[in-house]
């Protein structure tokens, strides 16, 4: 418990640092909001009007004594553009990300830790070879370029699922996972290729510990021997589970730009090429912390395979 | 406090996935709209973003409207009458008019309104030059009171396109100060489900029950704008791809702009139509307050070398969707002139140089602004960097994204400094079509567009357009106006190209859509 209580005091200055630098970074990056929300046909008499108007000729220090002032009180601020708060704006993303999040996590895992164990099972074999063919494959191809095959395939030709968009779980089960289908399959994609390998290769190396050649030579059977070995090379494969799911948090922005997914990616992007100041601050802030908690789980996760191990 | 705020977010998206009802019933009449951008501010006197624009004319209403043929047609107003001096109107409203919110529409919201909207637009700042001042009379009827002649009058009304003056309640005008309206609620034919807003993602519109349309048939803004739909959605779809295959699916019904390399690809869609989508013409700015382009010569120079047809090939629009010359600083099609125009009907590239010369051009770095993310406007912008270099500039090319160069273009500074010397734009009829509409040429001295146009002479001859209240004569001084134009080349026209819409072929109604402006209140399903 005093570990977990550290862990989470420690990340105070982080956060502290990281709003720091993310306040001034995207206040010195060259961007007018207000020239954007003029819009192309407007005077410079309008965009300094406007400027007044949302705060932005206020010295530096002030703009980030007032940001500072207001996370103080749990207030993230209101967007410069749509003047939506910050907080409302988040919760909308919340569920397409982590529907996202959730689904290409399951379908990874489902699909990568077998075929990791059956490659390292079988390595050399032709078994092996497909499986790796497989992984380089999924991890070079363009992100963008298997979503328009898959848009291609099973949305225009077969008809089979939607081109775009995100229907949420209030709609139906069936709706809710038939939108996130493609999307997920297209994330998933690169993740099970990483997992396939990272679990190959971390597997090849427990299956040859003398404890496995023990087990075998007292007559274990092939799956137990694997599980047992697999359960040994849990660590640095739930570290890499961690690590995508806080990549996955943060936002996919490919893919959530080419199925119309309202994920927090999209929010980001949106806001940086908007030079929506108060958006990009909490985004970056908030999915700072997201991978600190995350982290520090995946840290708690460790002595579930290894008891050994202390805090 | 960061787990307080995700907490907040949380219970948030808890609520909305256990407490949303379905958005829309199975038997609603439900049309999806890809608009050309994202709709990022409501306010339509705070951006002259033509999304916003589109925005207003579906949940407000203005006092007069255009039709099909550009007239300003009576729309919120019932009558109206005029002094034989012109200094003197009265407006009467139409009865029964009403808000989302069920209230009356009042002379006091109008007279609120165009106060407002004449702070806020060229020509509403033109009219109070003119010395307008706007009463509330009674209950229904308002008066304009001008000290000088303004031939302009029913035109500013029914303006259109960026800052319309659209008709808001007087209460949250006042709440707002000289502030933002926050709150949407107008007297139009939809109105903006603000609950099912998802910024980047989706803009809702229902039905206004209390809309009173009128007699007459729609044609553009005005006549019946009655919604024959229940529910308009615009979906944002920022990746062009995916759009072209959600209309293809029928996932979408309209997408209001197709980039110019989809447009072929829908064309052969048995099930997709391509309409035009309003007239623009490209325009190539240059910075006026520095070397060489702070002289006349070298601005004329440079539109002796342009040759209008390269521009807008590499821009990418098909022969059936451009022209290949328009010899005019407004627009072609309508009630054009091509005076002043003659000597720059064909390039001539050797006038060209010898202009440059005399321009005292010695070699200073030219820099242009080439936006990588805008296709059309790139390639613009490459084609007038070769056409810069074939009259000898020194030119610099400068690579960035839109926003960046939105923001680059403000700053004076000299070229070789952090500032600029040219880039690529395009605007819809609306914004190029007059002396004041046009968005250079309408800026006086003093308050100007980057670019930061300034010619006496172009001013003298806009108030002269502003004040002549005879047409015949409006438009003789308008084609003084524009061989004036020609003279000091505010900027270089490119040529004139139209947008491309694509709908489903099931929409019906698709005949009454014309100009930029997507028509929702008139399809039907």
């Amino acid at each position: 418990m005093n570990y977990v209580l550290r862990r989470l005091v420690a990340t105070l200055p982080v956060m502290g640092v990281v709003a720091v630098i993310v306040f001034f970074l995207i206040h010195l990056s060259p961007g007018d909001p207000a020239a954007l929300i003029a819009g192309d046909t407007a005077s410079e008499g309008d965009v300094a009007r406007l400027r007044a108007s949302l705060g932005l000729d206020q010295p530096l220090w002030t703009q980030f004594s007032l940001w500072i002032g207001s996370l103080a009180r749990g207030d993230l601020g209101t967007s410069i553009f749509t003047r939506v708060p910050v907080t409302e704006l988040l919760a909308q993303r919340l569920e397409p990300t982590l529907s996202i999040a959730v689904i290409t996590t399951v379908l990874s895992l489902v699909v990568s830790i077998p075929l990791g164990v059956l490659a390292a099972h079988r390595v050399g074999t032709w078994i092996d070879r497909l499986v790796m063919l497989f992984a380089v494959l999924a991890f070079s191809i363009p992100g963008f370029l298997v979503g328009y095959l898959l848009i291609y395939g099973f949305a225009i030709e077969a008809q089979w699922l939607p081109v775009q968009g995100f229907v949420g779980l209030s709609e139906g089960v069936w709706p809710w996972l038939r939108s996130l289908i493609l999307p997920c399959v297209n994330l998933a994609l690169v993740y099970i290729a990483l997992l396939t390998r990272m679990t190959r290769a971390t597997l090849l190396e427990v299956l040859h510990e003398d404890y496995i050649r023990t087990a075998r030579a007292k007559g274990l059977g092939v799956l137990p021997v694997l599980l047992h070995a697999l359960r040994n090379a849990a660590v640095p494969i739930a570290t890499t589970v961690g690590t995508g799911i806080a990549l996955l948090i943060g936002g996919v922005v490919v893919t959530e730009t080419v199925f119309a997914i309202p994920g927090i990616g999209r929010l980001v992007v949106d806001a940086v090429q908007r030079h929506d100041y108060p958006v990009i601050q909490s985004v970056l802030l908030l999915s700072a912390a997201a991978y600190v908690l995350i982290n520090l789980m995946v840290d708690l996760s460790y002595r579930l395979f290894d008891p050994r191990i202390r805090y | 406090m960061i787990i307080r705020t995700i907490a907040l977010a949380a219970s948030f998206a808890l609520l909305s996935v256990l407490g949303a009802a379905p958005a829309a019933s199975a038997q609603d009449k439900v049309f999806r709209l890809v608009p050309a951008s994202d709709l990022k501010y409501l306010d339509p006197l705070f951006t002259t973003n033509y999304v916003t624009r589109n925005f207003a004319h579906m949940v407000y209403e203005t006092l007069f409207a255009p039709d099909s043929q550009g007239v300003p047609q009576p729309q919120m107003v019932d009558s109206y009458s005029v002094s034989d001096d012109r200094l003197q109107w009265t407006f009467t409203l139409r009865t029964g008019l009403k808000f989302h919110d069920g209230s009356d529409v009042t002379a006091a919201d109008a007279v609120a309104s165009l106060k407002r909207w004449t702070a806020m637009d060229s020509y509403g700042r033109a009219m109070t030059a003119a010395g307008a001042q706007w009463m509330a009379l009674d209950a229904t009827r308002f008066s304009l009171t001008l000290e000088k002649p303004f031939g302009l009058v029913l035109e500013a009304l029914a303006k259109y396109s960026s800052l319309p003056p659209v008709i808001m309640p007087e209460r949250l005008i006042k709440a707002a100060g000289t502030g933002v309206v926050d709150d949407v609620v107008g007297s139009g034919p939809y109105m903006f489900k603000r609950d099912e807003w998802v910024p980047g993602n989706k803009v809702v519109f229902v039905r206004n029950p209390h809309y009173v349309g009128r007699k007459e048939a729609p044609s553009f803004l005005a006549g019946n704008r009655g919604g024959l739909l229940d529910r308009v959605e615009w979906i944002i779809l920022p990746d062009s791809n995916s759009a072209a295959a959600a209309l293809i699916n029928g996932e979408v019904d309209m997408i209001e702009q197709v980039p110019p390399d989809y447009i072929e690809t829908l064309r052969k869609s048995p099930d997709v139509k391509i309409l035009p989508a309003g007239a623009y013409q490209g325009a190539l700015v240059v910075n006026q307050l520095h070397p060489p382009f702070d002289k006349p010569l070298a601005r004329r120079a440079l539109l002796h070398a342009i040759e209008q047809k390269k521009f807008l090939t590499a821009m990418g629009y098909p022969r059936d969707l451009r022209m290949d010359h328009c010899a005019t600083f407004f627009i072609c099609g309508g009630d054009d002139s091509t005076a002043g125009a003659e000597p720059f009907m064909k390039p001539d590239l050797a006038k060209a140089k010898q202009l440059l010369t005399a321009s005292g051009y010695k070699g200073e770095k030219v820099v242009v602004l080439i936006p990588t993310d805008f296709q059309s406007l790139q390639g613009a912008g490459l084609v007038a960097v070769q056409t810069m270099k074939d009259i000898g500039m020194n030119v610099e090319t400068q690579s960035m994204d839109w926003p960046s160069l939105v923001s680059r273009r403000v700053k004076k500074d000299r070229p070789d400094a952090g500032g600029w010397s040219a880039y690529a734009t395009h605007g819809v009829a609306a914004s190029i079509d007059s002396p004041l509409n046009n968005f250079m040429l309408g800026a006086a001295c003093g308050n100007s567009m980057p670019g930061w146009p300034c010619d006496k002479g172009l001013d003298e001859l806009r108030s002269q357009w502003m004040q002549e209240t005879d047409p015949g004569k409006r438009r003789d001084v308008r084609d003084a106006f524009q061989r004036r134009a020609y003279e000091v080349a505010p900027y270089m026209p490119l040529g004139q190209f139209y947008g491309a819409t694509a709908v489903r072929k099931n929409i019906k109604h698709l005949e009454l859509q014309t100009g930029d402006v997507p028509m929702a209140w008139t399809f039907d399903k």
